[in-house]
C-alpha cells in the first residue's frame, strides 16, 4: 500500500489544510467494509448480457477471461441493484456472516 | 514617504487592499461594507488594479470564490457586514479548514430581527468558532495597517489561515479620518508576494476538503486547533516588524491609564476610543480607573489578558453583542474562563451595550464604569445598558 495506514497517522503527519497530496488515493478506500450483504452468482443461467457491470453504482463487477462477471468484494457494498438488474436472474443477495 | 489623506475609511481599506496587489476581489456589496466594495470595483474598472473582480450573487458565492481563489494561489481579499457574514457561515469553517488565507474586512453590524443595519458586534460573536484570525480595530488607520498585516500573518507559512479585520459598522466604516498611507515600495518591502506551497495544480494534483471518517477526523481538528494557536507568536512577530518600519504598533490586549487602577473597563472595537475620553475625565476626577482593550479576538490572547488584569478588584466588560439565554455576553464569558483558574484575579461584571447602532457616549462610558463598581458591590454580574424600562 502506497499510503500509510489511517489509523497509524497522528496529526502531525497531516499535510496543511488536511490536503491529500497523493492523487487516486480512493481506491485505497475498502468500501466493502460497509456491506452487510453479498451478491452471489449462478453462471450456469448467465448470458454474458454485463447489464450487472452496467448498472453496478460502485463500478466494481470485473469481466473475468471466461466472459462471466464478478464483482470486487474489496469495493462491493452489496446494494443489490446488480440483482435487481440482471434479466436471467443469475445473482442472489445472501447476508454476510460473521 | 508616507502620505497623510483624508478619507472615509471604507476607500482607505480598498486602497489598503490595492497596496497589498491583491489578484482576486470577490464581494457582495451590503451596508455597512458596501462603500469598501464599490471602491474595489472602481479601482479595477479603472485600472489602477490589476485584479479580477468578481461580482458574486451572494456572500456564499463571494467566500466560495475566494476559497477558489485562493487555492490556485491568487492572493484573495473581500469585505462583507451582518447578514451577509451569516449567510458565508459554512464556508467560513470550509475557508479556514482547508488553511486558505483570504483576508476579509467585516463591518460589524446588528443580525436581524428586528432588521437593522447599524453596528454591533453579533455578527462577528456568531463566527467566532469558524477557526479564523480575528483582529479588531479602533480607528481608520489602524484599519488600515491590520489589512496589510492581516496579508502578512495569513500568508505566514507558519500560518496559512484567513484574517478578519474588524471595525465598527458607521461609526467606523463611514467616518473620514486622516490616514497614513505608505509608499509602494514600502509596502511591497513587507508584504511579499504570495505564494500557496501547495496549490490546486493540474501538473501536481491534490485534494482539498476531502472526505474524512471518524478515524481521521479528530487528528484534522486537532493540528487545526494546535496551527490557530500557534499563530499568535506570528501575529506579534508580525506587528513588531510593522512597528520597525511604520512606527506603528499593535498588541493582542492594549492597556490605557490601567497602572494601578483598582477599577478596569474592558472594551474591543472601536468604542474603545470614547472609552478612553471617559477615563482620562475620571481619573482627572481623581478616579482610580483605567481601561483594557482587546484587539485580537482568534486566537484568544489568554496570557496577555491575566497580566492585564491581574493587579485589579473589579473588571468590568463591556460589549457589543447578547449571547441569548447565556449566562454573559461572548467576551466576558471568554475573560471570565481565562481567569477562572487564577488565584488572583478581579470580580468580573458584563455590561451590554451599543446593540444595532445604539451610541454609547463619553458620558455614557462614565456611568457604565459607575454601574459597574455597583454591580460588583452588589453580586449583580450582567446588564444591558440603556434600556428604557
Amino acid at each position: 500500500m502506497a499510503f500509510k495506514n489511517e489509523s497509524e497517522v497522528t496529526w502531525k503527519d497531516l499535510e496543511i489544510g488536511s490536503i491529500v497530496v497523493e492523487p487516486g488515493s480512493a481506491d485505497q478506500y475498502e468500501t466493502g467494509g460497509w456491506r452487510s450483504q453479498r451478491p452471489v452468482y449462478d453462471n450456469t443461467k448467465c448470458n454474458k448480457c454485463g447489464l450487472c457491470y452496467i448498472y453496478c453504482p460502485e463500478g466494481c463487477i470485473e469481466q473475468q477471461e471466461d466472459g462471466y462477471f464478478e464483482p470486487n468484494l474489496f469495493y462491493c457494498k452489496g446494494c443489490g441493484i446488480c440483482a435487481h438488474e440482471c434479466p436471467k436472474d443469475v445473482i442472489t443477495i445472501v447476508e454476510e456472516e460473521g | 514617504m508616507a502620505k497623510r489623506v483624508g478619507m472615509e475609511v471604507s476607500l482607505a481599506i480598498g486602497e489598503a487592499a490595492k497596496l497589498a496587489k491583491v489578484d482576486v476581489v470577490a464581494a457582495y456589496p451590503i451596508t455597512p461594507q458596501t462603500h469598501v466594495v464599490e471602491h474595489l470595483a472602481e479601482l479595477v474598472a479603472d485600472g489602477e488594479l490589476d485584479a479580477v473582480y468578481i461580482p458574486v450573487e451572494s456572500e456564499h458565492s463571494a467566500m466560495s470564490a475566494c476559497l477558489g481563489a485562493s487555492a490556485v494561489g491568487a492572493r484573495t481579499f473581500t469585505a462583507t457586514a451582518g447578514q451577509g457574514l451569516e449567510l458565508m457561515h459554512e464556508v467560513l469553517y470550509v475557508t479556514a479548514s482547508m488553511q486558505l488565507p483570504v483576508v476579509m474586512a467585516v463591518a460589524n453590524r446588528a443580525l436581524s430581527a428586528p432588521l437593522s443595519v447599524w453596528g454591533d458586534h453579533s455578527d462577528v460573536m456568531a463566527v467566532r468558532d469558524t477557526g479564523w484570525i480575528q483582529i479588531f480595530t479602533e480607528n481608520g488607520q489602524e484599519v488600515f495597517d491590520n489589512i496589510l498585516c492581516a496579508f502578512r500573518i495569513g500568508e505566514d507559512k507558519r500560518v496559512l489561515l484567513p484574517v478578519m479585520v474588524h471595525l465598527d459598522g458607521f461609526h467606523l466604516s463611514h467616518m473620514i479620518e486622516p490616514i497614513l498611507f505608505p509608499d509602494q515600495s514600502e509596502v511591497d518591502k513587507f508584504l511579499p508576494p504570495y505564494n500557496y506551497p501547495l496549490p490546486l495544480d493540474p501538473e501536481k494534483p491534490v485534494t482539498m476538503g476531502a472526505f474524512a471518517p471518524p478515524i481521521i477526523y479528530s487528528e484534522t481538528k486537532k493540528a487545526q486547533e494546535v496551527n490557530l494557536a500557534a499563530a499568535k507568536e506570528v501575529i506579534l512577530q508580525c506587528w513588531d516588524e510593522f512597528a520597525s518600519i511604520f512606527g506603528r504598533r499593535y498588541l493582542p490586549v492594549e492597556s490605557y491609564r490601567s497602572e494601578q487602577a483598582k477599577v478596569l473597563l474592558l472594551t474591543i472595537g472601536s468604542f474603545s476610543e470614547t472609552a478612553m475620553v471617559a477615563i482620562d475625565k475620571m481619573r482627572e476626577e481623581g478616579q482610580d480607573v483605567g481601561l483594557v482593550r482587546l484587539r485580537l479576538w482568534r486566537p484568544f490572547p489568554t496570557q496577555e489578558l491575566r497580566q492585564a488584569v491581574k493587579d485589579a478588584d473589579i473588571l468590568i466588560v463591556f460589549e457589543r453583542a447578547l449571547s441569548l439565554g447565556g449566562q454573559a455576553g461572548p467576551v466576558c464569558s471568554e475573560v471570565r474562563s481565562a481567569l477562572y483558574n487564577e488565584d488572583k484575579k478581579p470580580k468580573v461584571v458584563n455590561i451590554i451595550g451599543g446593540l444595532g447602532g445604539r451610541d454609547v457616549t463619553v458620558a455614557g462610558f462614565e456611568e457604565v464604569i459607575k454601574r459597574g463598581i455597583r454591580m460588583a458591590r452588589s453580586k449583580q454580574e450582567f446588564e444591558i445598558f440603556g434600556v428604557r424600562e
